[in-house]
């Protein structure tokens, strides 16, 4: 291990350790702290200029009850928005993608490396090369504005990070499992749903993390294919509301933890998966 | 006989399998992604509002970058966005080494360090923005209580961009962090055993023991870090949407302003396909690399 274990070390050291691993832990997570915070400070705080100070009382239900609104804020309906987006991209991007994960994986056919090259390449790309065809595209065909039209785009983009990692993770698995399925007579759709995805559970953890929050965190898709709050996501709907609500900084922070929230709290619960995840392939090899 | 037929259906649903396999990636994936690439070349040689039919313009919309000011902002900050991000493989290694002791709780601290990178950067922009307000942000307190005035960052000219990279390197080092912990966890230490039998200790050991094992992180931070520099789009909106002044314009965002508000489709592809141009540089080495331990 490097550095020298800290428990080698003489105990004034060690304390001292301690205390500077707290004090950074507190400075890195200082933005953090202050829209926490003033989430929970009243609003009178905020005009009479205590925006740091104890907050004169806590207003946590009035703030967080004020964004879910819905006759005061659209905060809600962006909410759920992205609930319904996202989840049916993670599913449809993690079906497709382990599918194609393992025809990269198993099937020794012409071409595969160039397919996963394509796979690797294109999720790398810059956003702006896609913008005007995929939102012409949408317009054509009565995707632009719908919930389902993000779905689509979601699923299609991710498709290529998650098969790049699946296809990785299959490459792993022992192919005489495959290989023995066949001669008992398993046919290769069999082979795929009863053997591999069993087998690709902790993977598909992972992947279904990442996914999550990535599409969840998306902002330059709902910024350009999304035109009304009936398909607003909460990334795009948060940076609108900072016109409407403009000086009340708690409301603000509050839709921010609230946009936040689900990805913290998906990591929080998963985090095994997700560092495994985002480490997957590159760190080890 | 009947054995030989059920063989030889087994033999080609395997040689089909591959195809019904990779469909539905293949198929949104080539529609949503492969196809537009090239639509946007194509675009970019063509005047055209979104509208109204395209017309031919040929090399118009690259030569007109050579003249507009403003492509020379983008291009002179996303150098910015490239180098000074590099600051985030280097901070976070540093965090990483820092953190790679065993004490109680290390875990929950090594993720509450990670935990910047999780949050959206529609969040990490506004949480900035308002930590640089000068009328009511922690910066102006800070900065009081050193006696300095107020400083307005993100409308200053000359320091909006920096502000804008300093938010954008506070999830990216999370990120780096969490790579080169995971190397160290992995760290040979035999190797290191050796070396401190040699005598390497400190900046020696780092240099010539830990780094070279570390490479394949180093590797992986330094991608993520250039593609995320080259991509920054986000905070740009969320922060300043260009400003003040176009001051703090990317590619990125350039091409977005072109197309969406000024309706210039063809200038915008051109200045899309320019990003692109400079990213298949670092693709291309992160693909070599990728398909040469493929073999």
């Amino acid at each position: 291990m490097f550095p020298t274990p800290i428990q080698k070390r003489i105990v004034p050291v060690r304390a001292l350790y301690v205390v500077g691993v707290i004090l950074l832990l507190i400075m890195w997570l200082l933005p953090m702290v202050a829209i926490v915070s003033t989430s929970i400070r009243p609003g009178s705080d905020i005009s009479s200029g205590n925006y740091w100070g104890i907050p004169s009382r806590i207003a946590i239900v009035e703030n967080y009850s004020e964004v879910f609104n819905p006759d005061r804020s659209p905060m809600l309906r962006y909410f759920i928005n992205s609930t319904v987006m996202t989840l049916p991209a993670v599913f449809f991007t993690i079906l497709f993608s382990s599918m194609a994960g393992f025809a990269l994986a198993v099937y020794p056919f012409k071409g595969r490396i160039a397919l996963y090259a394509m796979f690797i390449a294109g999720n790398f790309i810059p956003y702006q090369i896609l913008m005007i065809p995929v939102r012409t595209m949408f317009v054509k065909f009565g995707l632009f504005d719908t919930i389902i039209g993000l779905v689509i785009f979601h699923t299609a983009f991710q498709s290529g990070f998650a098969t790049f990692f699946l296809r990785n993770f299959i490459v792993e698995l022992p192919f005489s499992l495959v290989e023995s399925a066949r001669v008992e007579g398993a046919t290769e759709p069999r082979i795929f749903f009863s053997i591999m995805i069993p087998l690709l559970r902790p993977a598909l953890a992972s992947l279904g993390v990442l996914l999550f929050t990535f599409i969840w965190n998306d902002f330059f898709w709902a910024l350009t294919l999304v035109q009304s709050d009936k398909a607003r996501p909460i990334t795009f709907g948060l940076s609108a509301l900072k016109g409407q609500w403009l000086i009340s900084w708690n409301l603000i922070a509050a839709g921010s933890v609230v946009a936040a929230l689900p990805s913290v709290v998906v990591f929080f619960i998963l985090q095994k998966q997700f560092i495994q995840g985002l480490t997957f392939g590159g760190v080890k090899e | 006989m009947e054995k030989k037929t059920v063989n030889k259906l087994l033999k080609m649903q395997q040689k089909y399998a591959p195809v019904y396999f990779l469909a539905p990636a293949m198929i949104l994936f080539s529609i949503f992604v492969i196809w537009p690439i090239f639509q946007s070349i194509w675009i970019s040689f063509h005047k055209w509002d979104g509208f109204s039919p395209m017309t031919w313009v040929g090399l118009k919309n690259y030569r007109k970058l050579f003249d507009d000011p403003r492509f020379y902002t983008s291009l002179k900050n996303n150098i910015y966005w490239l180098v000074f991000m590099m600051l985030a493989p280097l901070v976070g290694l540093s965090l990483a080494l820092f953190l790679n002791q065993q004490i109680k709780g290390m875990r929950v601290i090594k993720s509450l360090f990670f935990f910047p990178f999780v949050i959206n950067l529609v969040v990490v922009g506004l949480v900035f923005s308002w930590f640089y307000n000068p009328d009511l942000g922690l910066l102006s307190v800070l900065l009081g209580v050193f006696g300095i005035e107020p400083i307005p960052i993100l409308a200053d000219e000359k320091m909006a961009t920096f502000g804008i990279i300093i938010a954008g390197l506070w999830p990216q080092t999370a990120y780096c962090m969490i790579l080169y912990l995971t190397g160290l966890a992995g760290v040979n230490t035999q190797i290191v055993e050796a070396g401190r039998i040699d005598g390497a200790a400190g900046w020696q050991m780092l240099r010539h023991v830990i780094l070279p094992q570390l490479r394949p992180a180093t590797i992986v931070a330094l991608t993520v870090t250039v593609i995320g520099a080259l991509r920054s789009f986000d905070l740009i909106a969320t922060m300043t949407a260009g400003g003040p002044w176009g001051s703090s314009y990317v590619l990125a965002y350039h091409m977005y302003d072109e197309a969406i508000f000024n309706f210039k489709m063809g200038y915008g592809a051109a200045l899309a396909v320019v990003l692109f141009l400079i990213m298949s540089v670092f693709i291309y080495f992160f693909l070599k690399r990728m398909i040469d331990t493929e073999k």
